[in-house]
C-alpha cells in the first residue's frame, strides 16, 4: 500500500553532530553544577522561597513532561488512527516522547529538597496523592513506549504494534490528566482547584508536543540531509494549528468560568489586568505571540507554505507554552491565599501581599540541563538505532503523490 | 550481510535489555508497597489536641507566642525573610468595610482532614491518632507539594543547612516543617505548648490548649459555651485550632 520505508542510523561523525553533542554536554554539566550547588547550600540560592515554592525548574519539567506526551502524536496517528503518512515518523515520535519525559523527570528529581531520597519516593506510596500516582504514570509511560518502539522495530513483533499503540495512547491521556491534576486537585489556591486543568493540560500536550516534534523533524532531516517533503510538514502544521486553537478554547473556558464567580474576581484581575509580569506574559507571550500569531502563520494561505514560517510558528508555540506554564505555576502561587475573606491581611510571613519571585541562574541551569539531557539521549540513540527514515519525500509519504507541488496543494490535509 | 545480521542481533539485545530495565524500574516500587510510613506509636486516639485563640485578648504588637515557639523549637531567623522558616506568625487584620483592626497568631491548624497529608507522595506528612499533624523528617523528600496544598500557609521549607537543632525538634535542610503543637511537650504529659505558656506568662491568656474530645476540659467547655470560628471553614477540613472574635 505504501512505499517501503527504510530506516537508518544517523552517521554521527560530522563536525556539526559532535559540536551539538559537546554543547549539550556543557549544558548538562551546568545543570549538574546547579544541582550540586543547591545540594550544598540549599534552595536559598534559588529564587524560590516559602511563598513561591515551585519555580523555573518546575516550569521546564512540566513543559518537558507535557511535551513528551504530545511528542507521541505522530506514532498515535499512525498506529491508532491509521494515518499511514505518519508511520515513517512513529519511531522518532516514540523515542522523543521517552527522552523528553526522562529530561523532565531528571529536573524534578534534582530540584527536590532531598534528591538523595529518591528511593524513598519509590518505596513509600500514598495512593491519595496524585504525585504518587504520577510516579507510576511516568515510569509506566516509559515502559509502554519502550515496548511500543521495540514492536515497531522488531519485524516479528510488528503485528502487535496497533495494540501497543492503543495502550500508549490511552496511557498518555491518563498521564497528562495526572500532570494537570497536580494543580487541579489543589483546593486551597484560587488559581487551581479546577477540573478543566486536566483536559487543558492534555490540549497543551498535543500542541507543545507537536511543536517540538515539528522542529525536531525539520532539524534532524536537515542535519542528516535526508529529503523531507512538504506533504508531511503541511499535515503536521495544520494539526499544530488545530491544537493551538484547542488550547485557546480551554484557556477561554477556564477564565470565563472563573470570571462568573465573584470569589475568583481577585485572582482573575491579577492574571488578566493588574498582575504586572504575569498579565504581560498572559496577553503578550501566551495569547499574542504564542497563540494568535502562530495561528495566523500556520493558516495564512501564502506564508504557511514556507518552512521557515512553519518553524517560526512552532517556536512561538513553545515560547507561548512556557509563558502559559509560568503564569499557571508562578502567578497561581504569587497571588496571596485569602485566609480571612473581607479583611486586609499583613504579617512578617508575607500574608496578604503578592509574593515576589525572580528566577535565578541555578534554576535556569537546571532547567536547561534537563532539556539538554533529553536531546542528548535522542541524538545518541539515533546514532545507534534505526530511528530516522531515509526519506520523507512526498512520494514516500503518500505513493499516490507523483508530482508533489501540484497534487499536494489540492490534497486535503488529513491527520 | 553477515555484519548486518550481527548488528541486528546486538540491537535486538539492546532493546530487550532496555525494555527489561524500564519494566523492572516500574514494577520494583510495587514490591515494597506493604511498607508503611512509621505511624506514631503511643498517641492516644481518644484525644484530639487543639487550641482556642481569643483574638479580643491577643494584644496588637505582642509576639510572645512567636518568640516562645521559635525558641522552644530552635527556629532561628537567618535574616532572609523570604526563605526563613516561621512556624507561627502574628497576622494583622483590617476589616475592609469597617476599618476594624485586630491581630491573631496563625500556625498549622492541625486539620482533621489535612490537605498536606492527602497530597504528600511518601506519607511523610501524617496525622497522629490524637490529631497532631506532623512531617516525618526521614521520609520527606522536599517536593513542597504540601506547601502548595496548605490553605493556611502554615509550612516552611528549609532552604539552607542547619546546625544546633534541638533534640526534641528534628529539622533539616531540604525538608518541610511546621508547628508540631509542641508534640514533645504533649508526649511528656505537660498538657501545654510553648506559645500558650508564653501568652499566659505575659498575662494575656488569649490561648488555651487542650483535648477537644474531653467534655470536661477548659477548651471543650469554652468552645461549647462561647462558640468559635474555623479559618477557611468553607473547606470543611475541621481544624483543631479555633478562633474567637473574627
Amino acid at each position: 500500500m505504501t512505499a517501503k520505508t527504510h530506516f537508518t542510523e544517523i552517521e554521527g561523525r560530522s563536525p556539526g553532530y559532535l559540536a551539538l553533542l559537546a554543547g549539550l554536554v556543557v549544558l548538562i554539566g551546568l545543570g549538574l553544577l546547579a544541582a550540586v550547588l543547591k545540594g550544598t547550600h540549599g534552595h536559598y540560592i534559588t529564587g524560590m522561597n516559602n511563598q513561591v515554592v515551585w519555580g523555573l525548574p518546575h516550569i521546564f519539567a512540566i513543559f518537558l513532561i507535557v511535551a513528551a506526551s504530545g511528542a507521541l502524536n505522530a506514532a498515535s496517528f499512525s498506529s491508532v488512527f491509521g494515518r499511514v503518512a505518519y508511520k515513517p515518523l512513529a519511531r522518532l515520535s516514540g523515542l522523543l516522547a521517552m527522552t523528553l519525559l526522562i529530561g523532565g523527570l531528571v529536573i524534578l528529581v534534582l530540584d527536590l529538597g532531598r534528591p538523595d531520597r529518591l528511593v524513598v519516593a519509590m518505596t513509600h506510596y500514598n495512593f491519595k496523592s496524585i504525585f504518587a500516582w504520577n510516579i507510576f504514570l511516568y515510569t509506566g509511560f516509559l515502559a509502554i513506549v519502550a515496548v511500543y518502539l521495540w514492536f515497531m522495530m522488531e519485524r516479528r513483533m510488528n503485528r502487535y504494534v496497533p495494540v501497543a499503540g492503543y495502550v500508549a495512547f490511552l496511557w498518555r491521556l491518563i498521564l497528562t490528566t495526572g500532570t494537570g491534576s497536580i494543580f487541579g486537585f489543589l483546593v486551597a489556591r484560587e488559581a487551581y482547584d479546577a477540573a478543566i486543568l486536566a483536559p487543558m493540560f492534555i490540549a497543551m500536550s498535543f500542541s507543545l508536543g507537536m511543536a517540538v516534534f515539528i522542529l525536531v523533524v525539520m532539524a534532524t532531516f536537515a542535519g542528516t540531509e535526508r529529503p523531507l517533503g512538504d506533504l508531511i510538514l503541511r499535515r503536521m502544521k495544520n494539526l499544530l494549528g488545530i491544537f493551538v486553537a484547542g488550547v485557546l478554547y480551554f484557556v477561554l473556558a477556564y477564565h470565563l468560568t472563573n470570571l462568573y464567580a465573584t470569589r475568583l474576581h481577585g485572582i482573575e484581575a491579577f492574571v488578566l489586568l493588574n498582575g504586572g509580569i504575569y498579565t504581560f506574559l498572559f496577553w503578550f507571550a501566551q495569547i499574542g505571540l504564542g497563540s494568535i500569531l502562530p495561528l495566523v502563520l500556520l493558516f495564512h494561505p501564502v506564508w504557511s507554505q514556507a518552512r521557515r514560517v512553519i518553524a517560526a510558528a512552532a517556536g512561538l508555540v513553545i515560547a507561548g507554552g512556557l509563558a502559559q506554564l509560568y503564569v499557571i505555576v508562578i502567578a497561581g502561587q504569587a497571588y496571596p491565599l485569602d485566609l480571612f475573606p473581607g479583611y486586609d491581611m499583613s504579617s512578617s510571613f508575607f500574608d496578604g501581599v503578592v509574593a515576589t519571585y525572580t528566577p535565578s541562574l541555578p534554576e535556569l541551569m537546571l532547567g536547561l540541563g534537563g532539556t539538554a539531557f533529553a536531546f542528548l539521549l535522542l541524538l545518541v540513540v539515533m546514532k545507534f538505532l534505526r530511528i530516522l527514515p531515509t526519506s520523507l519525500a512526498d512520494d514516500k509519504v503518500d505513493p499516490q503523490v507523483s508530482s508533489p507541488p501540484s497534487t499536494a496543494q489540492s490534497a486535503p490535509a488529513r491527520a | 550481510m553477515s555484519t548486518e545480521n550481527s548488528a541486528n542481533v546486538s540491537r535486538r539485545q539492546f532493546i530487550t535489555g532496555a525494555a527489561t530495565a524500564v519494566a523492572g524500574l516500574t514494577v520494583a516500587p510495587g514490591v515494597f508497597l506493604l511498607k508503611t510510613a512509621g505511624a506514631a506509636n503511643g498517641a492516644d486516639p481518644a484525644k484530639r489536641w487543639g487550641l482556642l485563640i481569643d483574638t479580643s485578648k491577643c494584644a496588637d504588637g505582642c509576639t510572645a507566642c512567636v518568640r516562645a515557639c521559635h525558641e522552644e523549637n530552635g527556629v532561628r531567623s537567618l535574616g532572609r525573610p523570604k526563605t526563613d522558616a516561621q512556624w507561627i506568625r502574628k497576622v494583622h487584620l483590617t476589616e475592609r468595610e469597617t476599618g476594624h483592626q485586630h491581630s491573631l497568631p496563625v500556625m498549622c491548624q492541625h486539620c482533621e482532614k489535612p490537605p498536606c497529608v492527602d497530597v504528600c507522595p511518601t506519607k511523610a506528612s501524617f496525622i497522629r491518632p490524637d490529631g497532631i499533624v506532623l512531617v516525618n523528617k526521614h521520609t520527606c523528600i522536599g517536593c513542597r507539594y504540601c506547601m502548595m496544598a496548605c490553605p493556611y500557609k502554615a509550612r516552611s521549607f528549609i532552604h539552607e543547612p542547619l546546625t544546633d537543632q534541638k533534640p526534641h525538634s528534628p529539622r533539616g535542610k531540604g525538608t518541610v516543617e511546621s508547628c508540631t503543637l509542641c508534640v514533645h511537650k504533649v508526649d511528656r504529659g505537660e498538657g501545654t505548648t510553648a506559645c500558650v505558656e508564653a501568652c499566659n506568662k505575659d498575662g494575656h491568656r488569649a490561648m488555651v490548649f487542650g483535648d477537644l474530645n474531653d467534655p470536661s476540659s477548659e477548651i471543650a467547655q469554652r468552645l461549647k459555651r462561647e462558640g468559635s470560628t474555623a479559618v477557611r471553614a468553607d473547606l470543611r477540613l475541621n481544624p483543631a485550632v479555633r478562633y474567637q472574635g473574627i
